[in-house]
């Protein structure tokens, strides 16, 4: 089977400029920094990291939203990087997106009904009023809103609706990749969890390959088949949830993974080895590893050669000179290891 | 421990908001008390009313025109009953708070330690060379890097990890012997998170404080708290310690709220269950017990009963606010904890359920 997403190499460094008139590139931000990955027909895939890691940025690079510094994006088979004009609208067609914020992603002014029916017109699929609005209403059903409600605004709906408007508007065109940017992290717990079942269900029924991009690793957890950890714009572990979960061998998804708080008390106390400082800043990013400035196993050569995705005999890829063992997932307190 | 006053006491509090839509019922008549060098979870959803019961302690609705009844005693002293002044004396220094976002409670135009300076002669007689040593010396006390440079550096050149390390060291300049920390790490990425905890952790080891810590994050409370307090619609509707409510939790509410947690181990193949429907108005809130409309197991007559948060049997710490029967409850638990959505479990509790009970 073919991957129906290739990422090859992908780099997007953001310029930062000085001066007002005159401006003189000084540095740049290296939000992705070579990064590759398949996305298989149907599967989820799961990027996880802090804030500032590129996963974001990665995800605008595949829809295009974004033009790559350098690398490749492939959708079933065809480099889409190079695409102009109607080709590049008729591949944006396939792939669509969820934004975190359910408040900023909605027009105000619009009604909900257009707002869903929107994609029908931008790619020239305009039917007729009443077909539209039937169209409209199916979505509304399949997502789990009144399809009375056809005709009122984003206010009047809560944060989860408003997710749920978001989901609709994206599968209008039946696309084949739906990207979904933290679609939880502003819901509360009860409403998270009911557009969380929705995703999964509608996945189901539609067939559709996700990415699914959280900061939240027990959702991660939850959600996807992939996991893919990235550190300052790269990838620095992917592999199969249960594997990367169960037997992490990056340093850095072990810290990820032991600092998550668990609601379960009778973990308190509990050994766990906490990472020390920040993340260093992407526009001056540490030397080969990226994470040998905070890594508990860093040794010289980690500051020297950058260490490659390598297969794990655990069922995932590490970058790391020095992987985990399991005795040290242990030590570390990751609560997700069997 | 019964017998010793507690730190905190609060009475029957309500907070309410005169607007032009009607009066909000943000806080609907809570009590809690909190011993010591104790750690209490508040926990709840956006709207529970948590943050504003926490303001209110501090008296930090008192500009935003909310009308408060109810007493909180703080060492015997009834907090609401103290006018601006005097409140302003214990604000900051027996009782102080962290805030959610470190980035807007921090002033950009100041220096993090001109902020802990006048922290902390607000409450102290000392000279100005005194506070700043005492600013640096909190810095170095929260895990900052280098305090004594760091020290006359503005907020934008902290990461969100350090400011909200800055916020700490300002609430901890006078010692309290409470902290109320709103959200303190909502904001932050997982592994500072971890660091931010563990932080609170060691320093009231250390210095001994009470900490109540407002959250919607069961997994903090987890962490960090001995006990807890489920807030719903401006109530509490469970509280007991850490370890009983997550072991058997009495309240549907609370019920929903861990059965909609994706967990990081186990099988991914159980499916959430989340609370149907969106947490109510404060202003129009549902008659008789206010959960009754996402309750899934809610009778005809709890549209008109409220119910009292009430000990369960057996355990006088541990109240609930429910009007299904306890041993009931123990029954549908017992079903949810294996894997059963409501209806299963409703269905599995049989004959004696809920239907039959009523009449």
């Amino acid at each position: 089977m073919s991957a129906l997403v290739e990422v090859r190499d992908l780099v997007k460094h953001f310029p930062i400029t000085k001066g007002i008139v005159f401006q003189k590139r000084v540095g740049a931000v290296q939000a992705v920094d070579g990064v590759s990955f398949d996305i298989e027909p149907g599967e989820t895939l799961g990027i996880v990291g802090e804030t500032g890691c590129g996963k974001s940025t990665t995800a605008r690079l595949i829809m295009r939203l974004l033009e790559p510094t350098s690398g490749r994006v492939s959708f079933e088979g065809e480099d889409i990087t190079q695409l102009k004009g109607s080709r590049l609208k008729a591949v944006r067609r396939e792939m669509q997106m969820i934004f975190q914020d359910p408040y900023s992603s909605l027009n105000p002014r619009k009604t909900i009904g257009s707002i869903i029916g929107e994609p029908f017109a931008i790619h020239g699929l305009e039917k007729g009023e009443g077909e539209r609005k039937r169209a409209v209403q199916e979505l509304m059903e399949t997502v789990g809103l009144n399809p009375e409600h056809y005709n009122r605004y984003p206010h009047e709906f809560s944060g989860g609706q408003r997710q749920r408007i978001g989901v609709a508007r994206a599968l209008a065109l039946k696309p084949k990749l739906l990207i979904a940017d933290e679609p939880v992290s502003a819901l509360d717990v009860s409403i998270q969890a009911q557009v969380l079942n929705l995703l999964r269900d509608l996945q189901r029924e539609f067939g559709l390959t996700v990415v699914f991009i959280a900061h939240d690793l027990s959702v991660v957890r939850h959600m996807c088949d992939r996991v893919a950890v990235m550190y300052l714009g790269k990838i620095v572990e992917i592999g199969p949830g249960d594997a990367l979960y169960g037997f992490p061998r990056h340093p850095y998804t072990g810290a990820l993974l032991s600092a998550v708080p668990v609601a379960d008390p009778s973990h308190h106390g509990q050994e766990r080895r906490l990472l020390s400082g920040d993340v260093p800043s992407p526009a001056n990013p540490p030397s080969a590893c990226r994470f040998h400035t905070r890594c508990p196993k860093a040794q010289e050569l980690c500051s020297t050669r950058e260490p490659l995705l390598e297969e794990m005999d655990s069922g995932t890829r590490a970058a790391c000179h020095f992987p985990l063992t399991r005795e040290e997932v242990g030590e570390i307190g990751v609560r997700s290891a069997g | 421990m019964s017998t010793a006053e507690p730190l905190l006491r609060v009475e029957d509090l309500r907070v309410e908001f005169h607007t032009e839509d009607g009066v909000v019922h943000a806080v609907d008549g809570i009590s809690y008390e909190i011993q010591r060098g104790r750690t209490l979870g508040i926990v709840g959803e956006s709207g529970s009313g948590k943050s504003v019961a926490a303001l209110t302690t501090l008296g930090l609705t008192r500009a935003q025109g909310a009308h408060v009844s109810g007493r909180i005693l703080f060492e015997g002293r009834d907090l609401v009953a103290l006018s601006d002044e005097e409140l302003r004396s214990v604000r900051g220094n027996d009782i102080a708070m962290v805030f959610q976002d470190p980035l807007s409670a921090l002033h950009p135009f100041f220096k993090v330690g001109a902020q802990l300076i006048e922290a902390v002669v607000a409450h102290q007689d000392v000279s100005k060379a005194q506070a700043r040593a005492r600013a640096v010396e909190l810095l170095g006390l929260v895990g900052i890097p280098d305090p004594a440079r760091r020290v006359d550096e503005f907020p934008h050149e902290f990461s969100g990890g350090m400011r909200q390390r800055a916020m700490i060291a300002m609430a901890l300049a006078n010692e309290p012997k409470l902290l109320i920390a709103d959200e303190p790490t909502t904001a932050l990425d997982v592994t500072v998170q971890a660091q931010i905890l563990a932080l609170m952790e060691r320093l009231q080891r250390e210095l001994g404080m009470a900490i109540v810590i407002i959250t919607h994050d069961l997994g903090v409370v987890a962490e960090l708290a001995d006990d807890i307090a489920v807030m719903y619609a401006g109530r509490i509707v469970e509280t007991t310690s850490a370890e009983l409510l997550f072991d058997r939790p009495e309240h549907p509410y609370t019920w929903g709220l861990l059965k909609s947690l994706p967990k990081l181990e186990g099988s991914r193949e159980e499916p959430l269950v989340p609370i149907s429907g969106t947490p109510p108005s404060l202003i129009n809130r549902p008659t008789g017990c206010h959960f009754h409309p996402r309750c899934p197991y809610s009778q005809p007559e709890h549209t008109r009963i409220d119910p009292k948060l009430e000990p369960v049997l057996g355990e006088p710490r541990h109240q609930v606010a429910c009007l299904l029967e306890s041993e009931l409850r123990g029954r549908l638990w017992q079903e949810l904890r294996a894997g059963r959505t409501p209806l299963e479990a409703l269905a599995a509790v049989g004959p004696d359920g809920p239907s039959e009970a009523v009449s």
